[in-house]
């Protein structure tokens, strides 16, 4: 199952390694991660996406709490919550396709955030399925690059996650 | 001196080791920590113990932890230093050995720049401490060696490492140790859940094939007391884990001996047939429950206490999970079980003790008694004997090890030191020296065999240069024994490098560090060696007994079997 775990942990140096250490060294999965500090510049909120069983992710929260630096974890994925991601493309964008990418970027509710007489980088935000979707929406071929930012997550409505 | 005079980090250093009452640091100087030496050596409250090798180093004080109630401290340098460190880093580690490693770093502005003896310390050791820190700010090392000691010993234990860049050690700061270091990412939970444990003693009491299990937490926690007193009060059988020995008295009836791989029948048994099993500071090791789809196969109740919350539900699915200090948990269990008449089912208890009985006595530990041979289980034996059952006893890693934890009947906690989790070989002889300063007017004797002795081999010379009068018993069969063991068993007797060739003269290798040396071939003169070694109180003494190169631990459950699938001799192959 895939679930997302976020953590408030200490803004410290090496902190990132330690998780992303944990994670290797005992062959959990990692298939998006995501650091940033919060509104308190002493903290960092990281969220990870992983897949396990429950057994697993169990585990995972477990090791996450043993680690001295974090200082909360919650699996969001056990109750309500929003997920977003960030994705920039840049395609080819030349002849009748100009037009076709600038509309597949509206459908999809992106914005083209910079555009030459051959390219346009379209910015689109969503959960994974949508930036999906348009990937699989336009023509691959035309894709010059995406980078994606790996999901961000919060609770729903009162659900906080705070120190 | 003033409150506010300013000290170099060097000096912050000694002066945080004396706030924390530190008596003996062990380590090897190097250029990174020459200011710690010298701050070192203009004071003399905390005494230096110069290792051979940094891997001594660590394991004395590994040994020191494990021994006392007192915390190891070792002081390495940069590059080498570190990575020599590295092994009895691993080692505590997997044990939960509260130790603090002082490591010294190239300047903050050479970091990175591939400098000379530059590693990263903090990237290297990360998976092998509880926690690491790289102090880049004079101002912070106090708070930082303060929260090093603070979080090696609470909690699960574990290794700290402080790794200290050479410029921090000369820049100067006001010294302020503070006397707490909060820190709202750790807070350890010791008391358990009260709805949890009236439930595990519900459970105790209507057991009817209880089994109590105990590894390393119960020593770590220093809750032997209420170990015996809970096992005693309740009559039940009690088994330890090799990282658990002395935990509950060995001389009891009702110790059915250690469980696992060369664990005895009965507590195998045991193990396997309880109805309800309660599981304390021990962590379901595959050295010791088997095969974990076997060991699970077998229906009964589990209750495990623990302080790592991690450790629950790891490897088996348990019903009533505590999290808690163990020693709170079971002063809890047993005010809950003296508040209250219920006890177990007397007739029920008595058919189990039956039927355990019953298993002991197919005396599974028996050995050949009239061979020609020296049994290396007989030196053990003579070697309990000889001390009364009360030395501390260090081993390496092999059969020895093994024969030392199943004949030397440990009756109190701490006695019997060993790397139960990493399996280090040479850890033997630096851990009789830790324990030996740990407790200078005690019996140390370090159990080990031909090939792990000469891994930490040069700690010879510190032995001689401290004085330490430490005992080394080699049980020397001339092979790499537990290689050679598994490999009769299951690689078809193909001794593939398993056998030491062209060992030195022990004896003479002894005495050319400036202690005595022995040399035991025959049976008859092995307690009479051990008797003499034992006399000889203020000198280290190299006893080395010519074992029979045959002789296998029995019993053996093979790797990926069930507990009960057990091996009892070698007419079983
Ligand atoms: C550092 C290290 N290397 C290798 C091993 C694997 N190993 C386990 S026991 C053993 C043989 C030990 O031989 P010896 O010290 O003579 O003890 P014996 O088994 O003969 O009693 C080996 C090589 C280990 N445990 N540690």
């Amino acid at each position: 199952m895939r679930h997302i775990i976020s953590i408030l942990l200490e803004n410290e140096a090496g902190a990132l390694s330690r998780v992303a250490g944990l994670f290797s060294a005992r062959g959990y999965n990692i298939e998006t991660l995501t650091v940033a500090p919060t509104e308190d510049a002493s903290l960092s909120r990281m969220t990870i996406v992983t897949v396990g069983s429950d057994d697993v992710i169990e585990q995972i929260t477990k090791h996450l709490n043993r680690l001295i630096e974090v200082v909360k974890v919650v699996d969001l994925s056990e109750g309500s919550h929003i997920e977003r991601e960030l994705m920039l493309v840049k395609v080819r964008a030349t002849g009748k396709e100009r037009e076709e990418m600038k509309r597949m970027a509206e459908i999809f509710r992106g914005r083209v955030i910079d555009v030459t007489d051959k390219t346009y980088t379209i910015e689109l935000t969503g959960d994974v399925a949508k930036l999906d979707a348009f990937i699989e929406a336009i023509d691959r071929a035309l894709i010059l690059e995406t980078v994606r930012t790996g999901v961000s997550g919060i609770g729903r409505g009162e659900r906080v996650l705070k120190v | 001196m003033s409150a506010n005079e300013e000290l170099t980090g060097a000096e912050i250093v000694v002066r945080c080791l004396q706030e924390e009452n530190v008596e003996h640091v062990f380590g090897y100087p190097g250029g990174a920590v020459l200011y710690i030496y010298d701050a070192l050596f203009n004071q003399d409250r905390v005494k230096h113990i110069l290792v051979r090798h940094e891997q001594g180093a660590v394991h004395a004080a590994d040994a020191y932890s494990r021994s006392s109630d007192r915390i190891g401290v070792c002081l390495v340098t940069s590059g080498p230093g570190v990575t020599n460190a590295v092994t009895g880093i691993a080692t505590a580690y997997l044990d939960s050995i509260p130790m603090v490693i002082l490591t010294g770093q190239v300047p903050t502005h050479a970091i990175g720049l591939d400098a000379f003896q530059e590693c990263d310390t903090v990237g290297i050791t990360r998976p092998i401490v509880k926690h690491n820190f790289l102090v880049k700010d004079v101002r912070e090392l106090a708070a930082t060696i303060r929260k090093a000691f603070y979080i090696a010993r609470t909690g699960r234990p574990g290794p700290v490492l402080v790794d200290i860049p050479k410029d921090v050690t000369a820049k100067k700061a006001v010294f302020q140790y503070p006397a707490e270091v909060p820190m709202r990412s750790y807070n350890p939970v010791l008391k358990g859940h009260t709805g949890q444990i009236k439930k595990a003693v519900q459970m105790i009491l209507s057991a009817r094939r209880p089994m109590i299990y105990t590894g390393g937490g119960v020593i770590l926690s220093d809750s032997s007391r209420e170990l015996n007193e809970l096992v005693d009060m309740l009559g039940f059988p009690c088994t330890n884990t090799l990282m658990g020995l002395g935990a509950y008295k060995a001389s009891d009836r009702k110790f059915v001996g250690m469980p696992g791989m060369h664990g005895t029948y009965e507590a195998n048994l045991a193990m396997q047939n309880c109805d309800v099993l309660v599981a304390i500071g021990a962590r379901f090791d595959d050295r010791v429950i088997g095969n974990p789809a076997d060991f699970a196969k077998h229906q009964r109740q589990i209750i495990h206490i623990d302080i790592d919350p991690s450790s629950i539900s790891k490897r088996v699915k348990v019903d009533v999970p505590i999290v808690g200090d163990v020693k709170e948990v079971m002063i809890e269990v047993i005010r809950q079980i003296r508040a209250t008449d219920v006890r177990p089912d007397p007739r029920a208890l008595a058919d189990w003790w039956k039927q355990i009985e019953e298993w002991r006595s197919r005396d599974c530990l028996k050995y050949d008694r009239s061979s020609e041979k020296i049994k290396p289980q007989y030196v053990v034996e003579k070697l309990w004997e000889a001390t009364g059952g009360d030395a501390f006893i260090t081993s390496d890693v092999g059969q020895h090890q093994m024969w030392a934890a199943q004949f030397y009947r440990f009756d109190k906690p701490r006695r019997w030191i060993n790397s139960g989790g990493l399996g280090t070989m040479g850890v033997g002889l630096p851990y009789a020296m830790g324990v030996q300063m740990a407790h200078p007017q005690a019996t140390v004797a370090c159990i080990t065999g031909e090939a792990s002795i000469q891994m930490c081999l040069q700690e010879l010379s510190t032995c001689k240069q401290y004085r330490l009068p430490v005992k080394v018993l080699n049980l020397n069969n001339g092979y790499l024994g537990m290689v050679r063991q598994w490999q009769q068993i299951e690689y078809g007797s193909r001794y593939s490098e398993s056998y030491i060739e062209a060992l030195p003269d022990f004896v003479k290798l002894a005495e050319s560090y400036g202690h005595i040396g022995m040399q035991i071939t025959r049976p008859a003169d092995v307690e009479g060696a051990i008797r003499e070694a034992l006399s000889r109180k203020d000198r280290t003494v190299f006893m080395d007994f010519l074992t029979d190169p045959a002789e296998n631990v029995w019993p053996m459950v093979q790797a990926g079997k069930g507990l009960t699938q057990m091996l009892l001799g070698s007419e079983e192959l």
